[in-house]
């Protein structure tokens, strides 16, 4: 049976280990991607692929990533919420490739908030 | 959904609302009978049985922020309209599991589309939960198991977006292996 061995794995933690220093810390920002079913069959995963390869640059350790459920606004999938500490967290509407790789890199790491793209404040 | 991975991902999204820890995904590919399973287990909480009995009616969910499910009836009419069929297996308190199946050749089938992406996006979006993979594609498999990985490689976080970066490349180019494997037999 092939599997995902322990060599790909070490190798895996070498390239990381070369690619990232040291993560510590804990996260104050955090970045939920919202995969219902109606933000799955939208976009969300791409937009997820997205957050991942510019998280993968920007190399922050004070940034989550995490995914939720459908929260009842189908209509403007796929959602992406961004929570700062001490600021209101900002919905954006359908959000795309693009349009998160432009909120990832304005509003996360510069903190300016893309209000074209929001849906709301919460 | 376009991909048969973006159903994959929203049903194990399901099992991870119902409280499970481990999800297993199996995808068995037989090509030269013509066959395609997709099997999603979790160990979540399970659906009461008079749930079950609507369990492809779009209007019945457990949802609470709105009224239409559409998860398992949308996965239900692919494999139907493939000449297929959708079971749901489920126990309380011991998990669900969901089996589609496929005429592989079918003219309506949607590809299977980028699985790479939707198993490293269920690991990094839910840190605390297990995910075992397994593929297989007339005989030869591949299979990945986070429980695994987080024994052997303690201090390997799966939620690094650059360890994600290289699992994704490296499920992918296992995925290359089995097909090519498969070509050389010459099947």
């Amino acid at each position: 049976m092939a599997k995902l061995t322990i060599d790909d794995l070490k190798k895996i933690k070498e390239k990381s280990n070369k690619e990232t220093s040291l993560r510590h810390g804990d996260a104050n920002i955090k970045i939920t991607v919202h995969m219902g079913t109606c933000g799955i069959a939208a976009g969300a995963r791409e937009v997820m692929n997205a957050l991942m390869e510019e998280m993968a640059e920007a190399d922050r350790q004070d940034i989550r990533v995490v995914t939720s459920g459908c929260m009842g606004m189908c209509s403007s999938e796929p959602n992406v919420t961004v929570e700062t500490e001490g600021a209101e967290p900002i919905v954006y509407r359908d959000m795309d490739s693009n349009k998160m790789r432009q909120v990832f890199k304005r509003h996360v790491l510069l903190g300016e908030v893309q209000t074209a793209f929001a849906l709301a404040r919460m | 959904m376009r991909e048969l991975s973006l159903h994959i991902l929203d049903i194990a999204e399901n099992g991870i609302t119902a409280g499970a820890d481990c999800i297993h995904i199996f995808i068995t590919e037989a090509r030269s009978a013509d066959r395609l399973k997709i099997v999603i287990r979790d160990n979540g909480k399970g659906l009461p049985p008079e749930k079950l009995d609507k369990i492809t009616d779009p209007f019945v969910t457990t949802r609470t922020t709105r009224r239409v499910g559409l998860g398992l009836p949308l996965l239900a009419a692919a494999a139907r309209r493939c000449d297929g069929d959708l079971t749901v297996d489920t126990k309380p308190d011991e998990g669900t599991e969901v089996t589609a199946t496929f005429q592989c050749s079918h003219i309506d089938r949607a590809p299977m589309g980028d699985i790479a992406a939707t198993i490293t996006t269920l690991i990094m979006g839910n840190p605390d939960i297990d995910f075992v993979y397994t593929h297989m594609i007339d005989g030869n498999d591949f299979s990945l198991d986070t429980r695994e990985i987080k024994k052997d490689m303690p201090d390997l976080s799966l939620t690094d977006p650059v360890v994600i970066h290289h699992l994704t490349d490296s499920i992918r180019s296992s995925l290359r292996q089995l097909e090519s494997d498969k070509d050389e037999r010459g099947e």
